[in-house]
């Protein structure tokens, strides 16, 4: 009675109050839509374009993940989140998924209970440095004033590289990246410190990108992946699998234009399994046979998604390195589908 | 007349509880106190349950363990390897260090705008109200952003001072003013420079002892004596003889370009002095008019009554009206220090390391220990809200106007 | 007349002098300046610095306003068109006019929607803020205004705003039937009714909700830029007046247990910053609640200002409170009114006029600080300019034209506020002088 009160109070005061309890698959088709926390705007990851609408790299594994459960990758109600935030919003059910370039660690996978759903950025911290202080290494950096976005594993990473290089530094913690950038161009700071790709991100927006240099060392291992609640494993599991059919997807050239004519019936069984038409793979999940395909017609493969996002040809410009195929030397590899 | 007060002695009835005005009150306590018991045993069910899906515990071991990250400015001693608790007493200091600073100048600031808004000065009168109207109307945030831009794009970069045409050179040679901050020279203290130190303190109680002395005089025979150039002269001449014959035992380190970064010296931080000043001008905005209110409170007759005995209108400001004025501008005021104390949690706004921005904003990231560090973070803040307002309070009661 | 005075005087004026203008110095702009700029030397200096101040501020911002361009696509461009002069780049605010106003997330053609409920802001608010010159009639619609802006905004079905009208209506009745007998049974048994119309009301409205409604929904999630903090400054102000008088009342109270909780609740809010109850709202408060509810983000930090609010406001009525000669409730009580009666027929009253003034204050605080939101990862309009426009590729670096339009319109606004509580002080002032 009590409760029923609450809620239908609830109710005509215009609250959403829905149920996350255990079956997020469920709370989500229920809803109609996806809850996606992202970052709150970092170009070619997750940012609001000028018509508003969320665009990025990060936001495409929202939109397939969307595509494969709900048949629409429009159906997905981004939530940006800061560093302080995302982990509460996940755990407490304000978000199903969060794919805001968070580092897979240990104590965030065991001691905050999340659970990592595999990687869809191989990155590791770097730093930027204006061409004209003629620095070409990161350990002639002895003395300088370092900017830092806060709210990431950056502090730590930066700490380590420091101490153990036996070198004095001054760091100068920023909020918002917008603003770190306006630090360190007016010379505020000597250099600015964070992933490789939020640099390259970053330097991209430049006015003049050229008069800066990434230097080449990376200070640390950042595995950054979608990441979901601990103890929904079929959850984790639909979301681990799209972002597989995705990898899959670009290792055996299913993109978006082909996709088509494939789902037709191809003689690689393994495509076949992928797209549906073999196997039952899809109720396996939980879902239909074609989510797969869904999935990757949303916004193309992972290849795709990269080179629409943040590939070379982007102002971005981001080489794939790691983050190549395998089979081209990088890391990326998805588990078979059978 | 007792009798009609008496109550109807009768046996108690269950509808006296609503009815009769003797046990009302006590119905209506039990119900608020079972309410509110009731309130939290449904939030801590709530918060255990959630705990308990989440797997997570109430802990605040973390706080033993190393921190991990540094901080630019502490007031003590301060490494990555430290632990979080360290981190949040630097931030603790960081926090009461902006805030005095700020509350100090505010003061100074307020104390000015507010006088001169009364000048018979028309244009000044303007410039203040000008001054007054803008700070309070628009947020503090934008005020520490905007000032911290101001910080930050104004003044020249390290860089500029760099090579043999500098574009940016230091004030005296001793000062460098940078976007990174400000840096000062450090003093050293060599051998003999405590018998320096302790001739200044003697020199400072020197001061307050001729004063002391120069007001009894006042009083008792009314001979003034000059107050200004002796107390100067009381609080420097013995200190730099002694300085001079000592052979200078203080020198002054200058801060000096080396490398990346200025380096010697002290170095007050760009974030530190955006946030300070713009606490401080904001804060100083309300107190401005507080003590126009207070000067305004002061009737007209006093101002008359001191001129007619012959004072100087500096002399009547400073003996008849200010101190008057006082006991209406204590009490706001001192909600404007608790304010500038709050208000000096934004400094996240501006990467200032603060305790908001050491345990409740990297620490917390870092460890995920969101309850934990916020119920901290709140608990120090009301302890020290609590702590200025019963310190004023004290004072308060001291200048209160003792009537009889 | 006798001859003596015609030998000792040599000359008598037989007619009147023109008036002689006044000296120079004594008359016109040469007086005033003498009176009010140069009456001795400190004032003299005092005025050539100011001069010195006024004139280096505007040789600073003059071309920079002059010079300013107010059309281009991007600062890039901005800077092209200027050729390396001074001048701002306004292009900035009228490119992303409607973000700055509305947040990047609400739809583009319902812009009219929060605009509308924007303009009726001041009709619904000129019978209480003008009582003397609207007429009573307008109250009504005030009372109306509410749901009807809710409805605007937020859109969805208009049975849920008006179920929740229907709530306040049958809790009126109720309370109007019942305040004769005694006015605890009026006051609860009103909230006991509107809560069972709620509840009644909420389970119909989900039976009935049409698939398609005449405004289509719009999330709070998506509500941004200045929009949001005119939202949640008139919201929570509104909210806070009424708990602001309850704890006031409470913290007065003669009965221990329930003037400590609330001298415990004020001074708890009071002492800290506003920005960790945000961070409460944020990141703590999902783990109170029971296990499945989740609040919106906006909700939660209507909820959290509203307490800070309250206990603000609350302070302000209990200096109204204590400002009253205690002859009034002595009065009150000697005509034999009962405590709910004296406080709504005597006390309040007169309190709420001797504290409109901090209550004005206190208002125009609380709407500066809704702009602390966007620490939390809202995108008020500080939020707006810190986050998506800043970080644009377009517009990253355009930070002076940013942050003065922000400074420009809340200035605007609180100073238009603050200019009413002083009109309003003088139109309260009853006392004869």
């Amino acid at each position: 009675m009590k409760k029923s009160v609450f809620l239908g109070t609830l109710t005509v005061a215009g609250i959403a109050a829905g149920v996350a309890g255990a079956a997020t698959l469920d709370d989500v088709k229920a809803r109609g839509t996806l809850n996606c926390g992202v970052t709150t705007g970092l170009v070619g990851f997750a940012a609001p374009n000028a018509n508003g609408e969320w665009e990025g790299f990060d936001v495409a594994v929202c939109r397939a993940v969307a595509a494969a459960v709900l048949g629409d990758a429009s159906a997905v109600e981004f939530v940006p989140t800061t560093g302080k935030t995302r982990f509460t919003a996940l755990a407490s059910g304000e978000i199903d998924m969060l794919a805001r370039n968070t580092t897979w660690t240990f104590s965030r996978d065991v001691d905050l209970k999340f659970e990592f759903t595999g990687i869809n950025y191989y990155d590791g911290q770097g730093f930027m440095i204006p061409r004209e202080l003629g620095v070409s290494s990161a350990l002639e950096l002895a003395g300088a004033t370092v900017c830092i976005q806060t709210g990431t594993t950056t502090e730590l990473n930066l700490a380590d590289f420091f101490r153990s290089n036996n070198m004095e530094y001054e760091p100068v913690p920023i909020e918002t990246n917008a603003e770190a950038q306006q630090q360190y161009l007016a010379g505020a700071c000597d250099v600015y410190t964070t992933d490789a790709s939020g640099l390259a991100a970053t330097r991209a927006t430049f006015e003049d990108p050229g008069a800066h240099v990434i230097l080449p060392e990376i200070i640390s291992k950042e595995p950054l992946g979608p990441l979901v609640r601990h103890g929904d494993n079929d959850w984790g599991d639909i979301v681990r699998w799209t972002l597989n059919a995705l990898i899959a997807a670009e290792e055996y050239g299913i993109t978006s234009a082909n996709i088509g004519e494939l789902t037709a019936g191809t003689d690689n069984p393994e495509i076949n399994r992928i797209l549906g038409t073999e196997g039952n793979l899809g109720e396996m999940l939980g879902l239909d046979a074609e989510w797969a395909v869904r999935a990757i017609s949303a916004n193309g493969n992972y290849g795709e998604i990269f080179a629409k996002n943040i590939g070379e040809s982007t102002p971005i410009g981001l080489a794939r390195g790691l983050n190549a195929q395998w089979t081209d030397g990088g890391l990326l590899y998805s588990p078979p589908f059978r | 007349m007792a009798t009609i007060t008496d109550p109807p002695k009768g046996a108690f009835r269950l509808s006296m509880l609503i009815n009769d005005t003797r046990y009302r009150s006590l119905t209506f306590q039990f119900i608020a106190l079972f309410l509110l018991i009731a309130l939290f045993a449904y939030l801590g069910s709530n918060l255990v349950a959630n705990l308990r899906a989440a797997g997570l515990n109430i802990s605040y071991e973390f706080l033993g363990e190393p921190a991990g990250y540094d901080i630019n400015q502490t007031l003590i001693e301060y490494d990555s390897q430290s632990s979080h608790w360290r981190a949040a007493v630097a931030g603790v200091l960081n926090t009461l260090l902006v805030a005095f600073l700020a509350c100090l100048t505010a003061t100074i600031l307020g104390t000015i705008a507010g006088v001169l808004r009364l000048s018979n000065n028309w244009l000044v009168r303007k410039l203040m109200a000008i001054y007054v109207e803008a700070f309070r109307n628009v947020p503090v945030l934008i005020w520490i952003i905007i000032i911290f831009t101001i910080m930050t794009a104004v003044l020249p970069a390290p860089r500029a001072f760099r090579g043999d045409e500098p574009e940016a050179s230091m004030l005296f040679g001793a000062f460098a003013f940078t976007n990174r901050g400000v840096y000062t020279p450090l003093p050293i203290f060599g051998p003999g420079s405590s018998v320096v130190i302790a001739v200044f303190i003697a020199s400072i109680v020197g001061v307050f002892a001729y004063r002391r002395y120069a007001t009894k005089l006042l009083y008792d025979t009314g001979r003034l004596l000059p107050m200004g150039w002796p107390s100067l002269a009381i609080l420097f001449v013995p200190t730099l003889l002694i300085y001079f014959i000592l052979g200078r035992p203080i020198g002054l380190e200058y801060p000096e370009l080396r490398g990346f970064n200025f380096s010697g010296g002290i170095q007050i931080r760009g974030s530190l002095i955006a946030l300070w000043f713009a606490l401080a001008i904001y804060t100083g905005a309300f107190i401005a008019e507080n003590v126009r209110a207070g000067i305004q409170a002061i009737s007209k007759g006093q101002t008359e009554a001191a001129a007619s005995l012959g004072l100087r209108p500096g002399r009547i400001m400073n003996l008849v009206i200010l101190p008057q004025a006082l006991r209406v501008i204590i009490p706001p005021l001192i909600s404007n220090y608790l304010n500038i104390t709050k208000n000096s949690s934004l400094a996240i706004a501006v990467g200032y390391m603060d305790i908001t921005g050491t345990l409740g904003g990297i620490t917390l990231n870092q460890t995920g220990r969101a309850i934990e560090t916020i119920l901290l973070l709140m608990l120090f803040y009301l302890v020290i809200s609590l702590g200025i307002s019963a310190l004023m309070n004290v004072y308060n009661n001291a200048v209160k106007l003792k009537e009889r | 007349m006798s001859d003596t005075h015609q030998n000792s005087i040599v000359y008598v004026r037989e007619t009147m002098l023109p008036e002689a203008p006044p000296p120079a110095t004594e008359t016109g702009i040469v007086k005033w300046m003498r009176e009010n700029l140069f009456s001795n030397v400190t004032n003299g200096i005092l005025t050539l610095v100011s001069i010195w101040a006024i004139y280096q501020l505007v040789m600073a911002m003059g071309p920079w306003l002059m010079n300013g361009i107010w059309d281009a696509p991007s600062l890039s461009a901005c800077r092209e068109i200027l050729q390396g002069e001074v001048g701002g780049c306004f292009a900035v605010l009228t490119e992303r006019w409607n973000q700055l106003l509305f947040g990047f997330q609400y739809p583009d053609d319902q812009y009219w929607r929060p605009t509308l409920a924007f303009v009726l802001l001041f009709a619904a608010a000129a019978p209480i803020m003008f009582p003397k010159h609207v007429p009573t009639v307008g109250l009504y619609f005030t009372a109306v205004y509410p749901f009807l802006a809710y409805w605007l905004i937020w859109g969805g079905t208009i049975l849920a705003p008006l179920v929740a009208m229907a709530g306040f209506i049958v809790g009126y009745l109720v309370y109007s039937r019942f305040v004769a007998q005694s006015f605890a049974a009026g006051f609860f048994g009103a909230i006991v009714a509107a809560f069972a119309t709620w509840w009644i009301g909420g389970m119909i409205v989900d039976l009935v909700a049409p698939e398609t409604t005449v405004l289509s929904a719009v999330e709070s999630r998506n509500m941004g830029g200045f929009m949001l903090n005119m939202i949640l400054g008139t919201v929570c102000v509104s909210l806070s007046l009424p708990f602001g008088i309850a704890l006031a009342l409470g913290r007065q109270s003669s009965m221990p247990i329930i003037k400590w909780i609330c001298v415990v609740f004020i001074e708890f809010i009071r002492g800290v910053p506003l920005i960790t109850l945000l961070f409460v709202a944020n990141v703590v408060l999902a783990y109170f609640l029971p296990p499945g509810t989740t609040f919106d983000l906006i909700l939660r930090v209507i909820i959290m200002i509203t307490m800070f609010a309250s206990a603000y406001i609350a302070e302000v009525i209990r200096g109204g409170l204590a400002a009253l000669p205690r002859g009034q409730y002595e009065a009150a009580d000697s005509l034999g009114l009962d405590y709910a009666q004296s406080m709504r027929l005597i006390i309040l009253p007169q309190a709420l006029k001797i504290s409109i003034p901090g209550i004005v204050n206190v208002a125009v605080g609380l709407f500066k600080d809704t702009t602390l939101v966007s620490v939390i990862s809202m995108f008020d309009l500080v939020g707006m300019i810190r986050g998506p426009i800043l970080a644009s590729t377009e517009w990253n670096g355009v930070y002076w034209e940013l942050l003065g339009f922000a400074a420009v319109l809340f200035f605007v606004v609180c100073y238009g506020i603050s200019q009413y509580s002083q009109w309003l002080e003088r139109q309260l002032q009853t006392d004869h002088r």
